[in-house]
């Protein structure tokens, strides 16, 4: 089981943010607005780049449910991040069939490249790093996603990997 | 070349808006269905032969025609397309380049349904596909496919996209309504099954993505004619995710009922084994089902052409053959390690237990354990029979098929591998700096002599 990390200070929510939710909530019909929960946490995801437990406390406020309703389902899927990440969170499928195209060796080269292991976040903030289980898009292996848009990155080799890691810091600096 | 139902416009510019899709013919079922009768829409699916798409191969007229109608119920059609099964990528293919194909699916199988409001629920991760799905409903929804009184027949449908939370069981049906309800993706047991109690206990049908979109030419050109396309009971065309140490990987549309020998070694689709390596083995439907060596998959233990069809893949049982599946076909050159692989998949599938059932929890976790220790050579003879009984142990004695998907590709890799799991054993120290190779899994398969009267 994940543990949830805990952290001082409130979370708001903004006007828009909260439009957003409310988006969410009229696709399902009157009383089954805990469906909304999955897709909220994505929202809040993609502002705050995590899922602290004061933004679960108050997403169970919004959609009238227990707070323990939230914790289960933010623990219980993988891209719900319980700690904060780099600003860039590389996410390599580690699964057979991208393993087939050297897809371990590819974690490797990151690892080494970014100086920093598994879930660690490099000194500047900016990256971070994790395997992934199967992406759905095996036949462009090796591949690997960033969020909080999931743009995807394929056929990776280690100098696409060395131009995506100086275009991102680029693109931070500037 | 064969027949493309589903891709045959694929690369025509601009197919993923609304106006060039429709400029080929698209949208032209909606307005022949809503002329028809529900009854009559089924009608056509049932006597195309679809079977499901997702995996399982069910028959997707027969299943829709389970579902309950009870008066001033709502009745759901959801589209799966949590698309997570290593070895399976057509479904964001179909999505991200021709996404109003599923959306001209999902209005014509609403309507057959009886359904006022359908969910295409989408894997997470697929955060761009999403927004394609949005984007594509919105235009439906403008030029008036979509919403009140379509196309001024009187029904109206609402489509939403719902996006998954990262977990390979929301694609196993009830763990997606589970999940599509806001709740921990734990598999319901069944029965009640979804037709008669699915989303908020509403009767409702899940489909895959693939099958959806197929209900399209089977409208269009009518059940019958979709029927002669491919073979036997395996009728009409299919999605192939080819991946692995091919000239070639991609999604190739195959009428059913092609070659094996054909689809690995052809120009018109995976072009053969990549950097001129020999066959090792395939794994022909997704990382759930048995894999097979060079030998069994080009050839039935008959001796015959094996097929891509639903009967012929399967042909042999689990002793010599495999599963259509999903589809997601990976590919195995002779410096593969089955044994590497074998640990890959099942490390894959204890991480996504979802850990209601003991057998499934425990188990994977075990195998997991168990399959390390041998590929790191530290391994024990004993292993491989303690890992056909904790296979067997899982088997059959779980909530949903997951345990199954995980129990059989251990147990397949170990009853044709077998030499190569005692090698590593035997040869601990060489099998981490090298792989036992091709050894004899592409001889010529023995002749079998006719058993004795
Ligand atoms: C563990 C597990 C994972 C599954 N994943 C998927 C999936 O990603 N996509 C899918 O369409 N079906 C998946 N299925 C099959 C579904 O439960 C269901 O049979 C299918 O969506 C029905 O659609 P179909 O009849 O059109 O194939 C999965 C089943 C299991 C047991
Ligand atoms: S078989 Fe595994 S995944 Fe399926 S319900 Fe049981 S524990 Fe969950
Ligand atoms: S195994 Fe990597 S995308 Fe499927």
């Amino acid at each position: 089981m994940l543990r949830v990390e805990d952290t001082q200070g409130q979370v708001e929510f903004s006007a828009a943010l909260i439009t957003k939710f409310d988006d969410v909530v009229s696709r399902y019909p009157e009383g089954k607005q805990k469906a909304g929960l999955l897709p909220i946490l994505h929202l809040v995801q993609a502002e705050f780049g995590w899922v602290s437990p004061q933004a679960m406390d108050k997403i169970a406020e919004y959609l009238d449910i227990q707070h323990v309703e939230v914790y289960e389902v933010a623990t219980f899927y993988s891209m719900y991040l319980l700690k904060p990440q780099g600003k860039y969170f590389l996410e390599v499928c580690r699964t057979g069939p991208c393993c087939l195209n050297g897809a371990e060796k590819l974690m490797g080269y990151i690892e080494q490249k970014l100086g920093v292991k598994e879930g660690e976040v490099t000194a500047d903030g900016l990256f971070s790093w994790r395997g992934v289980e199967c992406l759905a898009a095996c036949g462009f292996a090796p591949v690997l996603q960033i969020g909080p848009e999931y743009t995807f990155y394929e056929n990776l080799t280690p100098e696409k990997v060395d131009k995506l890691i100086a275009d991102l810091t680029a693109q931070t600096k500037n | 070349m064969g027949r493309k139902l589903l891709l045959e416009h694929i690369n025509v510019p601009g197919i993923e808006t609304f106006d060039v899709y429709r400029s080929k013919g698209g949208y032209d079922t909606v307005a022949k269905a809503l002329k028809m009768t529900t009854d009559e829409v089924v009608e056509e699916v049932k006597k195309s032969g679809l079977r499901g798409r997702g995996g399982a191969g069910f028959p997707t007229g027969m299943k829709w025609s389970f579902l309950a109608k009870p008066e001033g119920r709502a009745r759901y059609l959801v589209c799966n397309a949590d698309e997570s099964e290593p070895g399976t990528f057509k479904d964001r293919y179909l999505m991200t380049y021709i996404p109003h194909l599923l959306i001209e699916g999902m209005i014509i199988s609403s309507y057959a349904l009886g359904a006022k409001v359908s969910y295409i629920y989408v894997r997470g991760e697929m955060m761009p596909q999403i927004r394609i799905l949005e984007k594509a409903i919105a235009e439906a929804k403008a030029k008036g496919f979509l919403g009140k009184n379509i196309l001024g027949s009187g029904y109206d449908l609402e489509l939403y996209v719902q996006p998954g939370g990262g977990a390979y069981i929301c694609g196993e049906e009830t763990a997606l309504l589970e999940s599509l309800e806001g709740k921990r993706g734990n598999p319901r047991i069944k029965p009640p099954f979804p037709a008669i109690a699915g989303l908020w206990g509403c009767p409702t049908v899940v489909n895959n993505v693939e099958s959806i979109a197929a209900v399209v030419p089977i409208i269009r050109d009518g059940g019958d004619e979709y029927s002669k396309i491919g073979i036997g009971r395996s009728t009409g065309t299919k999605l192939i995710s080819a991946s692995g140490n091919i000239n070639k990987p991609g999604i190739y549309e195959i009428e059913l009922g092609v070659s094996v020998e054909d689809f690995i070694y052809s120009d018109e689709y995976c072009g053969g084994i990549a950097n001129g390596k020999r066959l090792k083995a395939v794994v022909a439907g997704g990382s759930s089902v048995p894999i097979l060596p060079a030998n069994l998959i080009t050839k039935t233990i008959k001796n015959e052409a094996r097929l891509m069809s639903y009967e012929s893949l399967s042909d042999g049982g689990f002793a010599t053959g495999t599963m259509m599946g999903s589809g997601g076909f990976i590919v195995f050159d002779e410096d593969q390690c089955i044994v590497r692989n074998t640990w890959n998949f099942t490390r894959f599938y204890h991480h996504e237990s979802c850990g209601q059932c003991s057998p499934c929890r425990e188990g994977t976790g075990w195998m997991e354990k168990v399959l390390h220790r041998l590929e790191y050579g530290h391994g024990k003879l004993s292993d491989m029979d303690l890992l056909v009984d904790v296979s067997k142990k899982i088997e059959g004695n779980t909530i949903c098929p997951l345990g199954d998907a995980a129990a059989w590709p251990v147990a397949s890799a170990i009853r044709h591998f077998r030499d190569e799991f005692e090698w590593h054993v035997t040869n601990g120290a060489e099998a981490v700096t090298r792989n036992f190779g091709l050894a004899h899994y592409a001889d010529p398969l023995p002749v079998l002599e006719p058993a004795a009267q």
